[in-house]
């Protein structure tokens, strides 16, 4: 069986990794944070989504240089 | 209107299974090359009509006692005007924004959505020129209204933090500068961009594997099952998905403007 692709796609994948991992322990601290203060939620959800955003936005420079 | 994928679709057991690759995007009507029109430009055109009827006939009899089709609206605009517009930029300066902000907001939920909708299948912000277009108008927004705010010298010099000592502020200064003129415009296409792009790709390869499947022996016809199964899950998140990303395009464009017009960081 022949393999056929770009190596690119591997690399791609490994980057991939920090950024979920991030994604990950922002999302954990903050379903931490509204389950220890529920009224804390409206407060903290555009805060959560912002670092999710940021972290994600590693990931996406990745996708620019396998692109490259 | 789905002919681009459903033409790739293998319909003998003799055919080779090719992966959906970024030429699921290329769907040209009318003309071809740079200049073609292509179905993506048809659907914006269609979703700005298809938005404009809705929101007009929404707001046509608006009431102090709403109804049930304006209370639900009114849940919808006040998403956008509150928890985005308000809570990112401040009730200070808001208001101004947020025809922009829940234009963009509607724009993109719709086109989004058109990419999980059965009669099109095929996120418009899946091409790169409508992200592009769409951060453009937020790229000169932010910074005309710092301009306007703080004059050409005093907005720069408003990009490096406050309270920094003296010695770092000629090593933050080119960072800041990276970030609001091209850190910030490239990630904001990006971000939607690629979420539309690979979530589209993911929808189609399930699918087309699947298809692919169905054309196979006994042991792969079985193992199609799953696999719609897993493109119906694929389906779902996409809309979750969808939604989200509009969300996060709007809050990151109010949050740039946010940034470019605050007292202090």
């Amino acid at each position: 069986m022949d393999i056929t692709g770009n190596l690119s796609l591997v690399g791609y994948g490994l980057a991939t990794i920090g950024p979920a991992i991030a994604v990950g322990l922002i999302f954990a601290a903050y379903i931490n944070g509204v389950a220890r203060q529920p009224e804390a939620r409206p407060l903290l959800q555009p805060i959560a989504i912002l670092g999710f955003a940021l972290a994600e936005a590693l990931a996406i420079f990745g996708l620019v240089l396998f692109f490259l | 209107m789905i002919l681009a994928p459903a033409a790739q679709l293998p319909m003998s057991s003799g055919e080779e299974f090719t992966a959906p690759g970024a030429e699921i995007f290329w769907a040209p009507l009318i003309g071809e090359g740079d200049w073609a029109i292509t179905e993506q430009m048809v659907w914006g055109g269609i979703s700005v009509i298809l938005i404009s009827i809705a929101l007009v006939m929404l707001t046509r009899n608006v009431s102090i006692v709403p109804s049930k089709s304006q209370f639900l609206f009114e849940g919808f605009y006040n998403f956008a005007r509150n928890s985005i517009a308000r809570d990112m930029i401040g009730s200070k300066h808001f208001l101004r924004f947020v025809p922009l902000l829940f234009s963009l907001f509607t724009l993109i939920l719709v086109n989004n959505w058109f990419g999980v909708l059965p009669p099109v299948m095929n996120p418009t912000f899946g091409r790169i020129g409508f992200p592009i277009a769409a951060t453009l108008v937020v790229y000169v927004v932010y910074h005309w209204v710092g301009f306007k705010r703080y004059g050409f010298s005093g907005y720069f010099g408003h990009m490096i933090p406050e309270g920094l000592p003296g010695w770092i502020k000629p090593i933050i200064f080119p960072l800041e500068l990276i970030t609001y003129f091209i850190t910030r415009p490239l990630t904001l296409a990006l971000r939607l961009f690629g979420n539309m792009f690979a979530g589209h790709i993911l929808i189609v390869l399930f699918v087309s594997a699947a298809a692919y499947f169905l054309t196979q022996g006994v042991v792969f016809k079985v193992l199609a099952v799953p696999t719609f199964l897993m493109a119906a899950v694929m389906w779902m998140f996409e809309a979750l998905i969808q939604a989200l990303q509009a969300y996060v395009f709007t809050l990151l464009a109010a949050s740039y403007i946010a940034g470019a017009l605050a007292e202090d960081h």
